[in-house]
């Protein structure tokens, strides 16, 4: 049965329903209302409604509204979340929802009725192949991991076509993002993990030592999931080459990187981007995202269907490609995302998104800076737009302290948690990005708070392991939501 | 240094920092970059420098103002449908606290999202006749082929089988994704044909994973359930239904006759058009199988001091922490469009669904009847029953209606010649509560009009080939290919339809 809510935060919808209210009026046919049963047969006809709530429309946007205000969101406040990238989304793109020519168009509407969206995806293809300094881009995948998977199937059907079906294996290092395996499990690929260096980089020995003949690709993120550049990227990507194998990069740390590196010259040859990372689309509570794929020209016969291509006076949809892939979702990709990120990269330019990557890193190196005397930096170097902490020293001023305490402490001075566990080489881990768009300001009092969190480390433990006080509800258990799942209000599992 | 809108340093604040840091300037931050990159690293292609929000808004109002046909009447559907989003749908989706929150790993501050996502799955499954659903995957496409996915790991069979009337894109998706996977065999049936299923008893049936049929179909029509519940009881195989949400307001609930998965696109629950996306894939399924469920899924529980709350649960499932063994490599997911598809149908409840569902159903059939009067034009399969979208066949080309329909400002539907070899005179049109009785009386007229002046037959301002596809199927499969619009003469056994060897 469900709990009793006079002590839940907000009332389930189901539980404002009521008989006979209603949120929205319709319109009348205006055509002859025969009875419906003569139009539909009654054996595909619903006997029983479905139990959707019914709500007066104040009730409804009370309720949503309540709802919202229980989540923390960047517009309130800083998210260090490293590998999320986590920037301020600009309300200059809102605009896009004000645009009745973009929002209302329909996917199947004929080319020449929709060249300004057309002329939208050629145009950010054409900077994303610029910015990644690779020669061609689809813009189908619907988030990073959509991306990967396409990436990957790429790299399957090139090695089908040279009749090269040994290459099995996909190699990942031991620090990759979950993404990076479970989208080679599902092409089939066999995935072996590259053991880092203490350091946190791939280590090229063990590398040399898992190439072979059945090497399809390495996917690698650069800089790395610990936030530090691959040196050795060169050497990297000419011994994956030399062994037969394709380079797959990561585009989640992008923002390290732009007007710096380009993947294409560090000898990469398939990628994707997340926008919603470095493009500054909404995250949206966890979606949607948009994840082009980047491809050189050797490979670019392969990328999804349909392509948008320019003759010079119009644009159009062209699916005439014998050796696509194929497609990974309806229509055309999240198109709206798309628009949003081109005239991110139109505000900006290549001077500004220079910057935005040297701010990025600024204020990694900066924040780290304020941390280390306070908390163990796992690799001591120069970092790029993140960095690893851990939670060993606070653990040394009491053994019961570690990573997911410090975190819920941190929720009550109005942060939400760095990233935490992640990469899976560094045991305790927190990892901070805080993006170029953070003030010093509130670099400074992020800093402070971590700061009063160590000493209370050192002297208050038991606030620590209490913690966390002012959030909306606290320590919320998780094993039983496991153990005996409630996902449906009107059923238990 | 010139001023960028969102970069919040002074050249103040940049020094301050550098010197804390211990550097004289930012390129020290940077030399571990090596040096051949960093000087390839020039953007050629990208415009120098930025432009300002004013200039930015007039760059985006131009791109919008070169496209044309989001002012016309639209009779577009195919998977994608001009429906009437209430305000208070963008109200709440406009929130900051929804759409700049990240995805709701932390529970204790983001009781928002988890909320409306428990909400949302709930709705689901009460369409559904389901007991659990996710909290979405990219779109209806992406979601039969988790569908699938799920079945191949749920039965450990290698067999998949497809109604041939199943949207083009999904189609291709699925087998994208399944060859992507390998070892598993495509086949196509025609849901129409009594004798299209295996025979039950046969190494092919007890081979199959699951039968996958989409309710309305593309072309709109209502296929009957009973002979693939009744093959799937008995061989074992999961049965795959993909439904499109408004069409279960008023139609069975999957769950009720025989589906184990059920998959769908939730576009028109409240989401714009938008040039195809973003969207959301809904996928909804029985107890027994919820273990395999691709994505996120949101559980009630409660927190230490017993009060009712929402985490995201059975995470082993997923990537971050399952990996290469996850049930889905899906991280980001369509939080948003579902948070807006959750609203819609709070506004709207179970009598408006079944209202909006109905009265688009009946001006499609009005539309139908209409147009079935005028000589030479009657609807490509009058026995079957359709909901509010129908495949109608001309005596002209469909591009020389469409022409005609254009000048008077509208979308007439979708032809579909790009799917169907012998289709040049069809088109499959859409109706909702945007339609009005209205624009369905110039469609009418302006048809009319068109039909009885053959030679003054507008000859499109400006046409191209749209779809520049190859007649050949691809090496790999394009399982539309070789179907024809009216499927007559594919009657076959499962073992004579169409297979693909993925």
């Amino acid at each position: 049965m469900p709990q009793k809510t006079l002590d839940a935060l907000e009332p389930s919808i189901f539980e404002l329903s009521r008989p006979g209210a209603s949120g929205m009026s319709l319109p009348e046919a205006g055509v002859p209302e025969k009875p419906i049963d003569t139009v539909i047969p009654s054996s595909f006809l619903r006997e029983t409604p479905p139990r959707l709530p019914e709500v007066a429309q104040l009730d409804v946007v009370r309720h949503f509204l309540r709802l919202s205000q229980l989540n923390h969101c960047i517009d309130k406040a800083f998210y260090p979340l490293g590998s999320c990238t986590m920037k301020y989304n600009p309300k200059v793109c809102d605009y896009y929802g004000m645009l009745d020519g973009l929002t209302r168009l329909h996917p199947m509407t004929p080319a020449h009725l929709s060249q300004g969206a057309l002329e939208i995806m050629h145009r950010l293809q054409q900077f994303l192949a610029d910015i990644t300094g690779l020669d061609a881009v689809s813009l189908q995948p619907a988030a990073g991991a959509h991306g990967e998977l396409v990436g990957i199937m790429i790299a399957k059907k090139h090695f089908h076509r040279l009749g090269q079906l040994q290459r099995t294996e996909v190699l990942v290092p031991d620090s990759a993002h979950g993404t990076n395996p479970a989208s080679a499990a599902m092409c089939g690929f066999k995935v072996r993990e590259i053991k880092s260096t203490p350091e946190g980089l791939v280590d090229v020995e063990r590398l040399k030592a898992l190439l072979s003949e059945k090497t399809a690709a390495v996917m690698l993120t650069n800089p790395s999931t610990v936030g530090l550049f691959e040196r050795d990227i060169l050497e990297i990507t000419r011994l994956v080459h030399e062994a037969g194998g394709l380079m797959y990069y990561d585009g989640a740390n992008l923002n390290a990187i732009m007007g710096h590196a380009r993947p294409g010259d560090m000898g990469f040859d398939i990628m994707h981007i997340n926008t919603h990372k470095t493009f500054a689309t909404p995250h949206g509570g966890g979606g949607p995202g948009c994840g082009p794929v980047a491809v050189s020209q050797a490979l670019s016969d392969y990328l999804p269907v349909p392509r948008v291509s320019f003759d010079g006076k119009r644009y159009t949809l062209n699916e005439d490609a014998p050796h696509t892939i194929g497609r990974v979702k309806a229509f055309y990709g999240n198109f709206e995302m798309m628009a949003r990120a081109l005239a991110y990269i139109l505000a900006y330019g290549a001077e500004g998104l220079t910057q935005v990557s040297r701010d990025a890193v600024l204020n990694a190196n900066y924040l780290k800076t304020l941390l280390q005397d306070d908390y163990q930096v796992a690799f001591d170097a120069v970092c790029k737009h993140e960095f690893v902490l851990t939670s060993a020293r606070q653990k040394d001023a009491d053994t019961r302290i570690n990573t997911m305490a410090l975190v819920k402490r941190l929720m009550d001075f109005g942060y939400h948690p760095p990233t935490v566990y992640f990469p899976l080489i560094v045991p305790e881990a927190l990892m901070i990005e805080p993006t170029e768009t953070e003030s010093k300001e509130t670099l400074d009092q992020f800093a402070a708070a971590m700061k009063a969190i160590a000493e209370e480390c050192r002297t208050q433990p038991d606030q620590i392991l209490a913690a966390p006080f002012n959030t909306p509800v606290a320590r919320v258990d998780e094993v039983t939501a496991a153990r005996h799942p409630d996902l449906n209000y009107f059923l238990k599992s | 240094m010139s001023m960028h809108n969102f970069l919040p340093h002074t050249d103040a604040d940049r020094q301050a920092m550098l010197r804390i840091i211990g550097v004289p300037d930012t390129d020290a931050l940077f030399r571990d970059i090596p040096a051949v990159l960093r000087e390839q690293a020039r953007y050629a292609l990208l415009p120098a420098k930025g432009l300002s929000e004013a200039e930015l808004q007039q760059e985006m109002a131009a791109w919008a103002g070169r496209n044309k046909g989001h002012a016309m009447a639209c009779f577009l559907g195919g998977g994608a449908y001009a429906r009437f989003i209430p305000s208070a749908v963008q109200t709440i989706a406009g929130r900051s606290e929804f759409y700049t929150a990240y995805t709701p790993y932390q529970p204790e501050i983001s009781q928002g999202t988890l909320q409306v996502t428990y909400e949302f799955q709930t709705m689901i499954c009460e369409l559904t006749g389901m007991d659990a659903a996710n909290a979405s995957v990219y779109d209806g496409a992406s979601a039969v082929a988790e569908a699938a996915l799920m079945a191949l790991r749920i039965t450990r069979k290698n067999r998949v089988l497809i109604a041939d009337t199943v949207h083009p894109d999904y189609c291709w998706t699925l087998s994208t994704y399944l060859e992507g996977l390998g070892d598993v065999i495509l086949a196509e049936f025609d849901p129409h044909c009594p004798d299209a299923l295996p025979n039950p008893d046969s190494p092919e049936a007890a081979q199959t994973a699951c039968v996958i049929f989409q309710i309305p179909d593309y072309r709109g029509e209502l296929p009957v359930a009973e002979a693939i519940s009744s093959f799937c009881e008995k061989t074992g195989a999961l049965f795959v239904v993909s439904a499109d949400p408004i069409s279960l307001g008023l139609l069975k609930a999957p769950g009720e006759y025989g589906a184990d998965i059920v998959t769908g696109d939730i576009q028109p629950l409240g989401n714009m058009l938008s040039f195809g996306g973003p969207y959301g894939g809904y996928i909804a399924t029985r107890n027994r199988h919820l273990r395999q469920l691709p994505g996120r899924l949101t559980g009630r529980t409660v927190d230490r001091n017993g009060k009712p709350c929402y985490t995201l649960t059975l995470q082993t499932r997923e990537q971050h922490i399952r990996r290469e063994k996850a049930t889905s490599n899906i991280c980001t997911n369509q939080a948003l469009n579902i948070l807006k598809a959750t609203v819609y149908l709070s506004l709207l409840g179970p009598s408006g669904l079944r209202a909006l569902a109905t009265l688009s159903a009946r001006r499609a059939h009005a539309l139908a009847d209409r147009l079935g009067e005028l000589p030479g034009v009657h609807l490509d399969q009058p026995d079957r029953p359709f909901l509010s979208e129908f495949v109608m066949r001309f005596p002209i080309p469909a591009q020389s209606v469409l022409a005609a329909l254009e000048a008077e400002n509208i979308l007439g539907g979708i032809p579909l010649d790009r799917f169907y070899p012998d289709a040049e005179n069809a088109l499959l049109i859409a109706c909702t509560e945007l339609t009005t009785p209205e624009h369905l009386d110039r469609y009418v007229t302006t048809v009319k009009q068109c039909l009885s002046h053959p030679d003054a037959r507008t000859a499109p301002l400006f046409r191209e080939k749209e779809r520049d596809r190859s007649p050949e199927a691809p090496e790999n499969t394009t399982l539309k290919a070789e179907v024809s619009l009216s499927g007559n003469g594919r009657c076959t056994t499962g073992q004579d339809a169409m297979e693909v060897n993925l």
